[in-house]
């Protein structure tokens, strides 16, 4: 359900009004939450090698993430919703990323970007861990070493649609609910 | 010689209370570059007292190179200083030709020369960028990742990739340089100057810039030399040490370009060498860029390069040759070797043994960062919390090469 | 392995001998780069005769490491060696010390105080070889995390042997 979705709901055209103005559209609450969310994520960059540069690509004015909404980016986990994990995570940084995934609150997602995050990429090596998702969930993993902009974007284009299907509490989450 | 203002053993920050407040940075800090994690004791924001932590990127580049051939180790040595890949991927395949005892073709030579001036000037584009952003300065860091957008796309009409290339292979190239791309070459460089001089008029005579960077976190030339300094880092202090004046290799010696020093050693003299590094590397290219020599890439030896594809289908020489290299790889007689190249850091060496296997014995990477990156503390003390922030920068510690 | 050429090391770097004949067990055949061979006891008599003699001396440590000979095909006299690169830089004045140690019991003295680049190369050293040098002041892991067991660039110790780190984010000696 996208922008399309919304504009086919009634609109309410004002009475009083002479020209017939329209003054209101109806949509769900769903559809409406998701569409602030996606449009504005605000990304931690978890940067740790090649693919922090490539990223550093992505924002910069060539690629322009910011026509997604998604150019600030924030440092601290309390500030921002979306753990772009770029680069290798080794073990010595795992309790690290755990310790930043927990401290972001709700509603938060996890894109993997490169092989390193998302399996390991190439280091099958003593150090290297094999993929974040054997420490904390991810949502969308974009492969490529490292993935060119376009690759990141697409990632988050992808996370964007995720978040518009999803429901306002995630699927994960529900058992959670007193229901 | 510089003397830590408490006067305690650097290493040892005490673990029972203290009277100075601990505050840690990193790894996961936007002004860390990478993952370095710096434990501070500070008295209001003056250091007293520093103590670092490296090894959260530590993906075992040498337990990786023993266990793959020797031409797939030159992906992991992309990944070694990743701003600049093609030059860790000619520093290390002139160590296995050094090995085999060939010298690479005319052509080779050149075209390697000049992926290497242009790796140089990305990484000092992204050093100075970064730098500028931790102290504020937002707006070079646009203009220069402008202009690495270009080299990128000349970086991937040669090889396909922008960042990690791995363009080289042992006794050549992975392939020639398609036509047309040394006239697009000398176009973009003709745009870099006026970028170059854009932030340079926005910066070397900033009040702002200079108070945040002159006289922060300076080295003596003496103690510069102790700690294995090698490269800008080192030319600020002073000392003009480049390999490629000192021991020059491919055709260094046959251009003209000058070895770039300040004195001070501080940020800001590290800021102006890399500037006029930048400067010089343009010089050398547009020296570079003419007159190309003509030939093959790959050296004439098919026991070491692949044979072309038409011998391969044609000849029978041509199919055993291919079908041997793919299959037993190359196999560098017995011997240990080092070779050293002037990487944008500084000296990157390779110490590698071969026991005629197919791989390497062993492949030690000297990183240039690791050498500087253990002064840092030293250079420190008794400033505040933010100049470390702006000599980080300054240093260029790429996490990739200091934990390998 | 065991022949010197006194010459070559006369001429190369003079005083050497001097200092040091009892040290030197040879030069490195296979090898290009002047490799010389010492004893394990020589590292602190020739280190500070390097770096401080005459007019040139060679102040810069470039680089120490360890060398793991196990699987090796040649016989080496030892396991383990370590390798310590001095030179004087602007004159591209080179020299290799290589100490090979006992597979048992792999030490040598540290030189963390003579040359200050020498601490974290040593730590590194123990933390992927396992050789001791004696006197560091923090011989701790620099490059693997704390909890890692056993030396990982050791040729026993396979590629592929993960270790989880399962505790919390404090940092190794603090």
């Amino acid at each position: 359900m996208d922008q399309t979705a919304l504009q086919k709901q009634p609109l309410l055209v004002d009475p009083e009004s002479s020209a017939g103005e329209e003054v209101a559209f109806t949509t769900r609450l769903e559809d409406f939450v998701h569409w602030g969310r996606k449009n504005s994520l605000w990304p931690l960059p978890f940067g740790t090698a090649c693919c922090a540069i490539e990223y550093m690509g992505v924002v910069s004015s060539h690629y322009d993430v910011s026509r997604f909404g998604a150019e600030v980016v924030r440092f601290s986990p309390r500030q921002s919703d979306c753990l772009l994990v770029l680069g290798t995570v080794v073990e010595k940084m795992g309790p690290v990323l755990k310790q930043i995934y927990d401290q972001m609150l709700e509603p938060k997602w996890v894109i993997a970007v490169g092989v390193c995050a998302s399996s390991g990429g190439f280091y099958r090596a003593y150090h290297v861990m094999q993929g974040i998702d054997s420490i904390i969930p991810v949502d969308v993993y974009v492969p490529g070493c490292p993935p060119t902009p376009e690759g990141i974007i697409f990632g988050m284009i992808k996370l964007q649609e995720k978040i518009q299907k999803g429901g306002i509490v995630r699927a994960r989450d529900r058992h959670k609910l007193d229901r | 010689m510089l003397e830590s203002s408490t006067g305690k053993a650097l290493e040892s920050i005490a673990p029972t209370p203290s009277k100075y407040m601990r505050l840690n940075l990193g790894p996961s800090h936007p002004a860390t570059h990478g993952t370095l994690r710096i434990f501070v004791e500070l008295e209001g924001e003056l250091i007293r007292g520093m103590k670092l932590e490296i090894g959260y990127l530590h993906r075992c580049f040498e337990k990786m190179a023993e266990t793959h051939p020797w031409n797939q180790v030159i992906p992991f040595t992309d990944r070694l200083n990743y701003v600049s890949a093609m030059m860790n991927n000619v520093g290390y395949v002139m160590a296995v030709e050094k090995l085999l005892g060939i010298e690479v073709t005319k052509r080779c030579q050149r075209i390697r020369l000049i992926m290497c001036e242009l790796s140089r000037i990305v990484d000092h584009l992204v050093c100075i960028g970064t730098n500028a952003v931790d102290v504020g300065a937002l707006t070079c860091f646009w203009y220069f990742f402008r202009e690495r957008e270009n080299i990128y796309d000349l970086f991937e009409a040669v090889c396909g990739a922008r960042l990690t290339t791995a363009f080289t292979r042992v006794g050549g190239l992975y392939k020639d340089i398609p036509d047309g791309w040394v006239e697009w070459c000398g176009r973009v460089l003709e745009n870099l100057p006026r970028t170059i001089d854009d932030v340079d008029g926005l910066l070397t005579n900033n009040r702002i810039w200079i108070d945040r960077t002159r006289g922060v976190a300076p080295i003596s030339p003496e103690l510069a030399l102790e700690y294995g300094f090698t490269g800008p880092c080192l030319r600020a202090t002073g000392i003009a040490y480049d390999i490629r004046r000192v021991n020059p290799y491919y055709e260094y010696g046959n251009f003209e370009w000058d070895v770039v020093t300040e004195t001070g050693g501080d940020t800001y003299a590290r800021y102006l060498v890399r500037m006029q590094e930048m400067r010089q590397s343009l010089r050398i290219l547009k020296q570079a860029l003419k007159d190309i020599p003509e030939g093959s890439v790959n050296v004439d030896d098919w026991s070491i390069t692949l044979p072309p594809k038409e011998d391969v289908y044609n000849s029978i020489e041509g199919l055993m040759a291919h079908f041997k290299l793919i299959m037993h790889g190359i196999r560098p007689p017995m011997g240990e070797v080092y070779s050293a190249t002037e990487a944008a850091n500084g000296e990157l060496g390779f110490y590698i043994r071969s026991e005629e296997e197919g791989a390497p014995f062993r492949c030690r990477v000297r990183p240039p960062c690791f050498a500087i990156y253990q002064a840092f503390p030293e250079m420190l003390m008794g400033q505040t919390v933010s100049d470390a922030v702006a000599a980080l920068g300054s240093l260029n510690i790429v996490a990739g090469e200091l934990d390998r | 392995m065991l022949e010197i050429d006194i010459n070559w090391i006369d001429s190369k770097y003079p005083g050497l001998l001097a200092v040091a004949k009892e040290f030197i067990l040879g030069q490195e055949p296979m090898s290009p780069e002047p490799v010389i061979i010492l004893k394990s006891e020589g590292i602190r008599v020739v280190v500070p005769f390097l770096i401080s003699s005459g007019e040139r001396p060679m102040t810069t440590m470039v680089d120490l490491f360890a060398f793991d000979y196990l699987k090796s095909k040649l016989d080496m006299p030892e396991r383990f060696a370590v390798v310590y690169q001095f030179a004087n830089l602007m004159e591209n004045r080179r020299i290799f010390l290589k100490v090979y140690l006992d597979e048992d019991k792999p030490e040598v003295d540290s030189i963390h105080d003579l040359v200050r680049a020498a601490n974290w190369f040593e730590r590194e050293a123990w933390d992927l070889y396992g050789v001791v040098f004696r006197g560091h002041p923090n011989l701790v892991r620099i490059l693997c995390h704390q909890d890692f067991e056993g030396h990982p660039l050791r040729k026993d110790y396979p590629a592929n042997q993960f270790q989880r780190l399962k505790s919390s984010t404090s940092s190794q000696g603090l």
